[in-house]
């Protein structure tokens, strides 16, 4: 498979899983400051930014900003609009090795946009409909792309989103913690909160949410679950058949990363989560680098130097 | 009201479906398939139609924005005899076409023989010596022609400009053919339509069949300049279809003589490549360095035989418009058959004789710049002011050899539904004919481009014109039993635009941006690059 379109299905699986989480995040943050009125919105619009990654806020900040900032504006690079959008582009570029139906939602979903019936959509509705839309990009990719390497890079990506999201998750549930009830809507967020219940049997403390959101291997949106699935991606997309040692970067970066958390004990992880979180984050930043240079950097071009002939 | 009560043509121009009141042939099914469907029902189909469209993403770029390919609902039809005619007379020009490409790459027999002067071709800015002496390895350099066909006001077809560069518009026949089996499926089924869905599999067999010799099982690959250039809908199709990678000049290197693409698993060979790049930005060695759209090396390992360019290098000398001019002659010189299809009556501004009727006439004529496409430059005189008649008189001065004219040609009209209601507009035909080297194959049907504003004779799509599905009927024609007339509900009614889509999103999120991202960022020099100065060219 071409190198360019490689690099294009892997960032279709991010930034598809990138407005998904999004979205998961705004949902439990706007209906938190809606039913808790002791919460201080200042301080919590602020976290919640700076989790996003938005650097440079402005001092006064409210939710209509916020969501401005990770939703709506497609101008913002951290919304979910830039980064539908984004999934286009690069569906667009990889457009002949696509399934028609995968093209066809794709493609749909960024034309509500463009065509401002996104924008006039409410929260909470807003963060339904890119759920859904979510669902069925993914869906459909699940029905009708063959299990070749497109697939692998469009798997590959979407795990390193998304524990690079979930990571993001816990931090802002940690940020503001103090109550379970901002543990328990992060879990409904993930749509685990009932699965959550059901494992630790109705004994729900801030620990064991964490604990369920970074370690469960069975929980498909927990850190570890992610890191484990990511690595078996880059573990097929390696053919070599080596008897010893791993010579892939960014299956090392990972695997690494996921013994730390797997093996290190609880208390250490969550004595301070923001930390752990970001250096989770770290690596998967890391890890896509290496991706890059592995698999795509074929993509980047020669130049010539010199005078042409006619 | 009946659906086309009231549909008055305009003369001069030739009419396709009605004579007077009287409705002609080809067109009695369709008139009597649609006589029944509602004004309000016949825009709700264009609405669906137009949204279809879009949620597949059917477009073209002007300028770098996006756009949804306009169709009109109302096919346009072509009886089988008339069909055979411009099949027969469109391979015809083909078979020509490759002989004298040949010849002007080899050893310039024509010129010497005095069917065409040598100094037409020598200052052509489409010759490139970079192609002489290069034989291919099947003999075909046409791999894919567009010969552009207009109607005059009796009906009978002319050829108006042949394209053997890269014409563009073939993915339209095929998208256009789908959505109006599903917009009109009453009116569809009472026909039998030629099919053109099997375009792709007769272009990549060409495409194998001009493999470099020894090359049993070839890779073929489809060559963009990338996202930004017009086309890129057709491309991407085309890749699609043929099941063949689509890559862009940075997917490949040359090495030793050998084009290879860079791949996940490494370096891996390629063979044929149908480019959709002109010529001057294949490869920086031989045309414009600082093209950023081709591979520097690709020509010498061209010349090597080591990979094979379809279409070939060089093909610019042969649709020239001045080239143009001698055709006639050169299908006798080749053929020794007298053209099947005539041209336009035209003048070669640069003959001293024909000069002076020109200047004398320009306020009726038609001029045209001789290496212009995409409908660029072009002068139609009854419509020019003064002034630009004057700013074109002092143009052809200075180089008459740019410069050719016609008498203006009505082209023929055909009903079209703009604005909510039917109105004649001006149309022409593209059809497009792949060569395998053993036989020029005619694809059924072709691109009919419609000018959309009333009276408008441009019908090129980057100066606003749109397309009509082409049927060509198998078998004879059939007069349709008359029906009883039906009394029809009035109704007035109002097409809505579709909101033209908005510029792409500005966005890059700090750590990991991705590429889509940073490419949405920026305009780069890459991206007017790939728009090839020309646009799009159909």
């Amino acid at each position: 498979m071409l190198s360019r379109i490689a690099e294009s299905m892997f960032w279709i699986g991010r930034y598809v899983e990138r407005a998904e989480d999004t979205a998961r995040i705004l949902d439990v943050q706007t209906s938190l400051l809606l039913e808790d009125a002791t919460l201080d919105v200042d301080e919590t619009c602020h976290g919640l930014l700076s989790i996003m990654g938005v650097e440079e806020t402005p001092d006064d900040v409210d939710i209509d900003f916020v969501l401005q900032t990770l939703a709506y504006d497609p101008a913002s690079p951290v919304s979910i609009a830039a980064a539908i959008a984004a999934a286009r582009e690069s569906a667009r570029r990889a457009r002949e090795t696509l399934s028609v139906p995968m093209w066809e939602v794709i493609n749909t979903a960024h034309r509500d946009i463009v065509s401002g019936t996104f924008a006039r959509r409410r929260t909470p509705h807003v963060f339904q409909w890119v759920r859904e839309r979510a669902a069925l990009i993914n869906g459909t990719a699940d029905a009708t792309m063959t299990r070749d390497e497109g697939w692998q890079f469009l798997m590959l990506g979407r795990c390193i989103e998304r524990a690079d999201m979930t990571s993001r998750l816990v931090a802002t549930a940690s940020v503001t913690s103090g109550t379970t009830d901002q543990w328990t809507s992060t879990l409904r967020a993930c749509g685990g909160y009932e699965a959550f219940l059901r494992t630790y049997r109705g004994l729900s403390t801030e620990r064991a949410a964490a604990e369920f959101l970074l370690l469960d291997r069975l929980f498909p949106r927990s850190v570890v679950f992610s890191l484990n699935r990511a690595e078996q991606c880059l573990d097929n997309l390696e053919v070599s058949g080596q008897r010893a040692g791993i010579h892939n970067d960014a299956q090392r970066l990972i695997g690494r990363t996921r013994a730390e958390l797997e093996y290190r004990s609880l208390s250490d992880v969550v004595a301070d989560l923001p930390t752990e979180m970001e250096r989770l984050q770290r690596t998967c930043a890391l890890a896509t680098e290496a991706v890059t240079k592995r698999f795509f950097a074929g993509a980047e071009s020669l130049a010539w130097h010199g005078t042409g002939g006619a | 009201m009946a659906m086309f009560e009231g549909y008055e043509s305009t003369g001069p121009a030739y009419d396709e479906m009605f004579d007077g009141d009287g409705v002609r042939a080809p067109y009695a099914r369709l008139r009597q398939s649609l006589q029944t469907l509602t004004t309000p029902e016949l825009v709700s189909r264009v609405e669906a139609l137009q949204a279809s469209y879009l949620d597949q993403g059917v477009t073209f770029d002007i300028g770098g924005e996006e756009r949804a390919f306009p169709l009109d609902i109302l096919p346009r039809v072509i009886e089988q005899d008339t069909w055979s005619r411009l099949d027969a007379g469109v391979q015809q020009r083909v078979k020509a076409l490759e002989m004298f490409l040949a010849d002007v790459y080899d050893a310039g027999q024509v010129f010497d023989d005095g069917v065409i002067p040598r100094r037409v071709i020598t200052t052509s800015s489409h010759y490139h010596r970079a192609a002489a002496n290069v034989r291919p390895p099947n003999g075909v350099r046409v791999h894919v022609s567009g010969i552009d066909l207009i109607r005059d006001n009796q009906g009978e077809f002319r050829v108006l400009e042949d394209n053997v560069r890269v014409p563009s518009g073939v993915s339209y026949v095929m998208t256009n053919r789908r959505a109006i089996t599903s917009a009109l499926p009453e009116t569809t089924a009472a026909h039998r339509i030629r099919p053109v869905a099997a375009y792709p599999q007769r272009l990549l067999a060409a495409l194998r069949a001009a493999a470099p010799a020894g090359v049993i099982d070839p890779t073929v690959v489809v060559l963009t300049p990338g996202v930004y250039n017009g086309a890129y809908f057709e491309h991407a199709l085309l890749a699609r279809t043929m099941g063949v990678e689509l890559v862009e000049g940075r997917d490949l290197e040359c090495r030793r003589g050998r084009v290879m693409m860079r791949t996940t698993q490494g370096l891996a060979p390629v063979h044929v490549i149908y480019r959709r790049v002109d010529d001057e930005f294949l490869d920086p060695v031989h045309f414009r360095a600082d093209s950023m759209l081709g591979c520097p090396g690709m020509i010498d390992a061209a010349r090597a035989g080591n990979v094979v360019l379809a279409n070939a290098v060089g093909n610019g000398v042969a649709d020239d418009k001045l080239v143009y001019t001698y055709l006639p002659d050169i299908i006798r010189y080749y053929l020794s058959e007298e053209p099947v299809i005539n041209n336009v009556d035209t003048w070669r501004v640069g003959d001293a004789e024909a000069r002076e009727e020109v200047l004398d006439r320009l306020d009726e004529l038609v001029l045209k710049p001789v290496d212009g496409s995409g409908g660029k430059g072009i002068v139609i005189g009854p419509r020019a002011t003064r002034a630009e008649l004057d700013e074109l008189r002092a143009k052809i001065l200075q180089s008459p050899r740019d410069w050719i004219a016609q008498p203006v040609v009505q082209l023929s009209t055909v009903p079209t539904f703009v604005d909510g209601e039917l109105g004649p507009r001006h149309v022409d035909l593209r059809p497009f004919a792949v060569n395998d080297g053993n036989r020029v194959w005619v694809l059924p049907g072709g691109l009919t481009r419609v000018a959309l504003a009333q009276g408008e004779l441009i019908v090129n799509s980057s100066r606003g014109g749109g397309s009509k599905d082409t049927w060509v009927l198998a078998g004879p024609p059939v007069w349709p039993t008359p029906s009883d007339d039906e009394p029809q509900p009035e109704h007035e009614v109002e097409v809505e635009t579709p909101e033209p889509p908005a510029p792409p999103p500005v966005a890059t999120r700090p750590e990991t941006p991705g590429p889509a991202i940073t490419a949405l960022t920026s305009t780069h020099e890459q991206a007017e690059q790939q728009q090839q100065e020309g646009g799009a060219r159909c």
